[in-house]
């Protein structure tokens, strides 16, 4: 068995192992596997990664065993190692073992402890396969698997109808997005014949181009990828998905799975390149729904909400970077996103521990003494998020600015303009999130003030690591890590000059929106009050997110149960079908009744009948005798 | 009218004569007989021609239709005591349940 | 022991089965159930013994039994394993003990004879997969319908009258049809070719006129798409399902359903190639249209048991769809979802029955957070569902897939001489990826999440040979879902020929009128 195969069943190994075993070998014990297995696939990653590098950079490829064979499609489980790869595995196996880390501190009560992290484990191990897989096959079987454990993890407290609902929310839109995905690949398969996706760019890199339309291709993959990255129209499951324990919303729903769809187009990069139309639709789409999120999370009050809208326009962000041919840039956020993100969700977590479950920033603030590793850790990380230099969110940030100002695949001012915009939004909210939380009097209640206290080593440690990272991973740049690969999109002529103008224009966004929030939320927030009450009616369609559930309700949900029930079940089946075959019995009942009087019973009206058949026979052989 | 043609006649008449008696009696034990009787007719004219044509094939049947018979006269007569014992009748036309 | 041994043991064990029951003393019900369960067992293992036996690069029949029985009819008894049976066979063998063991506890009245019935359905069911000459295909297929008529009409429930009556009909309704279909067939062969034969190797070389392909070819597609079914012929199957017992809806998503496709694959496409290609992309649409309204109906049902019965008819969708893209990887999708849909269908079934037996209602209504009280049930009850959503790793997923991108395949660059699928049914069929998980997370939301609510609780967990019934099924979901190479292998021949056979160029119309076969024809 290589070693890459090893990375995906170490975290399955751990799934059966507590699913299994757990309940019954206790805490210790599953502690030891939840957290052994993942940290393990870290260390073995690393290994790998180094082995790439002492390889002079060439990917590893492993086949671990072939699916299915017919005739000559052949569908192997095989794995693929290369510096793309080797970023998000070392993203995920790092980032997720911190947080099997911190989930022994936040889950500790929690009864099903065992169920929890077979639970986690089971989704790092689709995640893995999800991005060591080499083929579109593979990486779709991880794409659902992902998907699955999220449904598990959101309703993970499953007696709660709301939770569950959420988790059926989130895999239902994701299955939207997968059928997209599926058609895309179906498209792809027909025309390329394999889904090996180092193949398949080649193919598309390659003379003769395939003869099929590289943006169908693009935009019916782009629409999985809308599904799994929370992107217009498919978003709507995410916020929800908080519905699950925070460590879960940190780990799959921020820093892993829903940057799955900025991997899948950046890992498809060869299509994409060859399809302009499908970069533009990623490039609008990625920035509509960055300015939107931003928009809402203006208005949300529960700190998980907060950074769950944060999240959806963070992944804008992404996604606008690959719509302008930036793959690497998109990239280089999803890994600095990892971190302040995790941090962020991870704080919010502490929080919500030492409030004794509270979420309602309303009825916080004041935390910052009582809480302060909990308060420097936020504060670092918001401040990564907001893009203040030099922390690991400006580097990304900037760059995504700066080429969607000036990349040559579909940069323009108004793209930069509505990115800017956003992150000035981005920088407002969130230190709206930290000033409301962290600072001015207590609004809680007292006894729940009283209870407040700061989250064992377990959790604040891993919140330190990751505080840590935020502030320095900036300086990595992955962008040129990862330049041999995906090259980074030229540079519009003339446009080099503005190159300080964006730097300056991002620094300039993030001091703009920590004053603007200082200026409304400092003291008693009296200001900010004042404008919400000039402003009510948008307040009130931000606060219910534009509305858009309730139009999806109206629109689809309803007409869907309408024409299943009304149409289909009750005229199609009953009226149309099974009234024609009881209105056919009925018919044949009553001419069988009419029939049945010529059987009077009397035997001799039988014989004679008898006799009356044979006479007419006889006469009727000898006439045509 | 040669033999053969004189004994189909004899055959013929003998069914006639069970068919009518079927059709006109009200007895069920005389339906019986009469039914008996067309069976005999159909044996008469087989074996005439059984014998005219040289050829065993009617021989056959006709040991067939005695079986036949045979069984028939057996299941039909614990029928019929199992009716006059509901009914204290022959009469035929009393047992009409099975009309339609 | 010779294969053809092992065939003829592992179909008529049933047989010697109902005749040992049949002799036993009334009363003594432990026996039959534990005599039953033991033959069903030792049919399984004998069927694995042919399974591993069976040569996947051998064309043709294996195990094979020949006697001639009317010879101037031409009518054989041939049965054998081929590529298109084997899967089917282990399918019916492997659910058979399944079903005995989940029915110990379930029948309580006339068990003698309901264990009779449950051999004869086997026996039928085998046959109708192992005969390889129409008439003796015909007659097991008729057997087949009076266990099934007994099994819902004396366990069933309330309204079992209503539900096998309609049943019948509608099976007896197909099968006379198809019985006209294939005198008419012998005899137009005996006509042209001089040969009476009812072997399907000689019915597959019979050249007839369109027009009349085209007329046989619905006679025999009405019978098996009530079977299937297909949508509009499909309104017996909710009704016989939720009125049937537990045993009975097992067999009957489980093995009966696949009696239809696997009469359209072995017998109604390739005996009427050319009709069947004309009429492809009708037929597409009508499984789309089947996966579709299924799924919509599935959507709105309030009694679990019709939830899982409309499942199935969109799941069978998927099945005709993949035979008729008559493309190799589309095929062999629609033999691995038959199998999958008789393994997760049949479990769900299974489950069903469990909970009833516990709770006495169907009604979706009056259940919720079982998954607090019944653990150990609920994760069971998860993994059927998610595998019948198709998720990857699960039996349905393998199926599922393949189908869609044989469709596909089928839609861009169809095979020549065919017309394809229409790209828009492709496209359409997909989205019966979302609908399916729509409606199964609804159920199973409904059903094991939420605020507690068991009807006649509180409930025990499932016992030790409940477990262990469904452990099984699971496994084997899981083994076809993450290694489906072993079981394809078996059928890739069958596929290969069948597509040949459906899809190969033909003489021309003109050619055909006059009477010799011409030598391309014969294989």
């Amino acid at each position: 068995m290589g070693l890459l195969t090893l990375i995906v069943l170490l975290p399955l190994a751990g799934f059966l192992l507590n699913g299994l075993l757990g309940n019954r070998l206790g805490k210790g014990f599953v502690t030891a596997v939840g957290c052994g297995m993942p940290a393990i696939a870290f260390a073995v990653t690393i290994k790998c990664f180094l082995d790439l590098k002492g390889g002079g950079w060439a990917p590893l490829s492993e086949v671990a065993y072939v699916w299915t064979m017919v005739g000559q499609d052949t569908f192997e489980v095989a794995f693929w190692f290369d510096r793309l790869t080797a970023v998000m595995a070392l993203i995920v196996t790092g980032v997720g073992t911190l947080i099997h880390i911190y989930s022994t501190g936040y889950m500790h009560e929690d009864k099903s402890y065992a169920r929890y992290f077979a639970y986690l484990n089971l989704f790092l191990f689709f995640m893995l396969l999800l991005v060591l897989g080499k083929s579109l096959l593979v990486l779709f079987v991880g794409w659902e698997g992902v998907g699955l454990a999220s449904y598990l993890l959101i309703g993970f407290w499953f007696g709660d109808m709301e939770k569950a609902a959420a988790g059926k929310k989130a895999f239902i839109v994701n299955r939207i997005g997968d059928a997209g995905f599926l058609l895309g690949m179906f498209v792809l398969y027909s025309a390329v014949g394999t889904l090996d996706m180092p193949k398949i760019n080649a193919a598309f890199m390659g003379t003769p181009v395939p003869a099929v339309s590289a943006s169908l291709v693009g935009i019916l993959l782009f629409i999985g990828a809308c599904g799994k990255s929370a992107q217009i129209p498919l978003y709507v499951w995410l916020p929800d998905a908080m519905a699950g324990p925070t460590p879960v919303s940190a780990l799959i729903h921020a820093a892993t799975m829903v940057t799955a769809g900025v991997y899948l187009v950046a890992r498809m990069s060869g299509i994409y390149l060859h399809a302009p139309e499908a970069s533009s639709v990623i490039a609008a789409v990625g920035a509509l729904t960055a300015l939107m999120a931003a928009t809402i999370a203006l208005a949300q009050d529960d700190i998980k909400k907060v950074l769950a809208y944060s999240t959806v326009s963070q992944l804008g962000f992404m996604f606008v970077a690959a719509g302008v041919g930036a793959y690497g840039v998109a990239v280089f956020h999803v890994y600095t996103h990892a971190f302040f993100k995790a941090c962020l969700f991870l704080g919010a977590g502490s929080v919500i521990h030492a409030m004794s479950g509270e979420q309602d920033i309303k009825k916080m603030g004041g935390l910052a003494r009582k809480i302060p590793i909990t308060f420097v850790t936020f504060a670092i990380a918001t401040a990564a998020i907001a893009g203040v230099p030099p922390l690991a969110g400006f580097f990304s940030k900037d760059e995504i600015l700066w080429f969607a100002l000036a990349s040559d695949r579909g940069g323009s001012v108004l793209l930069v303009l509505v990115m800017a915009f956003t992150a000035l939004l981005t920088a407002f909210y969130m230190f709206r999130l930290l000033w409301l939380t962290f600072f001015g009097k207590p609004r809680m209640l007292k006894e729940v003030e009283h209870h407040v206290h700061e989250s064992p080593l377990s959790m604040t440690g891993v919140l330190m690591v990751l505080a840590v990272l935020s502030a320095v991973g900036g300086f990595l740049s992955i962008p040129h890590f990862l330049e041999p690969m995906v090259a980074l999109p030229g540079v519009r002529p003339g446009m080099d000059a503005y190159h300080y103008w964006v730097v300056g224009g991002s620094v300039a966004i993030a001091a703009v929106g920590l004053g603007a929030a200082a200026y409304f939320f400092g003291g008693d927030a009296s200001r900010a009050a004042a404008v919400k009450a000039g402003f009510t009616g948008v307040y009130r369609v931000l606060s219910n997110k534009y509305y858009v559930d309730e139009l999806y309700d109206r629109v689809i949900n309803r007409p869907l149960l309408w024409i299943s029930d009304a149409i289909f079940l009750r005229v199609g089946d009953r009226f149309l079908i099974d009234g024609t075959l009881n209105g056919l019995a009925s018919v044949a009942q009553r001419a069988a009744g009419r029939l049945s009087r010529v059987q009077t019973g009397s035997l001799h009206k039988y014989a004679f009948l008898v006799l009356v058949g044979m006479v007419a026979s006889l006469v009727w052989m000898w006439r045509h005798g | 009218m040669d033999k053969v043609q004189m004994l189909q006649v004899l055959a013929a008449s003998l069914f006639a004569l069970g068919l009518t008696g079927v059709i006109i009696r009200r007895n069920v034990l005389v339906m019986l007989m009469c039914m008996e009787l067309m069976l005999n007719g159909v044996n008469l004219s087989l074996a005439t021609f059984a014998h005219n044509m040289g050829s065993a094939v009617g021989a056959v049947l006709v040991f067939l239709i005695f079986v036949v018979a045979a069984a028939e006269i057996a299941i039909a007569i614990p029928i019929v005591l199992l009716l006059v014992r509901r009914k204290r009748t022959l009469d035929i036309e009393t047992y009409t349940d099975l009309k339609g | 022991m010779a294969d053809a041994t092992i065939l003829s043991l592992v179909l008529y064990l049933p047989v010697a089965g109902m005749l040992a029951i049949a002799a036993l003393p009334a009363g003594r019900d432990g026996v039959v159930r534990a005599f039953t369960l033991a033959v069903m067992v030792l049919q399984f293992l004998l069927s694995l013994i042919l399974y591993a036996h069976f040569d996947p690069a051998v064309p043709g029949l294996q195990a094979a039994t020949r006697v001639p029985w009317i010879p101037d009819w031409g009518v054989n008894y041939v049965i054998g394993l081929d590529g298109y049976n084997v899967l089917l066979v282990i399918l019916t063998t492997f659910l058979g003990p399944l079903v005995t063991a989940g029915a110990f506890s379930a029948i309580a009245k006339q068990v003698k004879l309901f264990y009779a019935m449950v051999f004869l359905i086997q026996f039928a069911m085998l046959g109708t997969f192992v005969a390889q000459d129409l008439f003796l295909f015909y007659l097991f297929w008729e057997t087949m319908l009076i266990p099934m008529f007994l099994i819902i009409g004396i366990w069933g429930g309330e309204r079992r009258i209503y539900a096998t009556v309609k049943f019948f009909l509608y099976t007896a309704f197909g099968s006379i049809l198809m019985l006209a279909a294939v005198i008419y067939l012998v005899w137009s062969l005996w006509q042209t070719t001089g040969v009476a034969s009812f072997a399907f190797a000689d019915l597959y070389k019979a050249r007839l006129p369109l027009e009349a392909q085209q007329w046989l070819l619905a006679a025999f597609a009405l019978s098996f798409a009530i079977k299937v079914p297909m949508v509009p012929f499909h309104t017996w199957l909710p009704d016989a399902h939720v009125e049937a017992p537990t045993a009975g809806s097992v067999i009957l998503a489980g093995v009966l359903l696949k009696m239809g496709t696997y009469g359209f694959m072995k017998l109604g496409f390739p005996l009427f190639p050319e009709a069947t290609r004309l009429a492809t992309p009708l037929i597409a649409m009508l499984s789309v249209l089947s996966i579709v309204y299924g799924a919509c109906l599935a959507l709105v049902q309030t009694d679990i048991k019709k939830i899982i019965a409309y499942s199935s008819i969109s799941h069978l969708g998927y099945v005709m769809l993949g035979l008729v893209s008559l493309d190799l990887l589309g095929i062999q999708g629609a033999i691995m979802q038959m199998v999958s849909h008789g393994l997760v269908a049949g479990g769900l079934f299974l489950m069903v029955g469990m909970i009833y037996e516990r709770c006495h209602t169907r009604e979706l209504a009056a259940y919720g957070g079982l998954a607090k009280v019944l653990p150990v049930y609920s994760v069971f009850f998860l993994i059927l569902t998610l595998a019948s959503v198709g998720l990857p790793t699960t039996s349905g997923f393998t199926g599922e897939f393949l189908v869609l991108i044989g469709a596909f395949n089928a839609a861009w660059k169809p095979l020549a001489g065919t017309p394809g699928i229409p790209v828009w049914v492709a496209a359409v069929a997909v989205s019966g990826v979302v609908l399916g998980a729509l409606y199964m997370l609804w159920f199973a939301q409904r059903f094991l999440f939420g605020a507690e609510r068991v009807p006649h609780g509180p409930v025990a967990d499932l016992n030790a040979r409940e477990v262990s019934i469904l452990a099984i099924l699971v496994a084997a979901v899981f083994w076809l879902g993450l290694f489906p190479d072993g079981a394809m292998k078996r059928t890739e021949l069958a596929a290969r020929e069948y597509q040949e056979l459906v899809a190969a160029k033909r003489a021309p119309a003109a050619t055909r009128l006059t009477g010799e076969v011409p030598a391309e024809a014969v294989r």
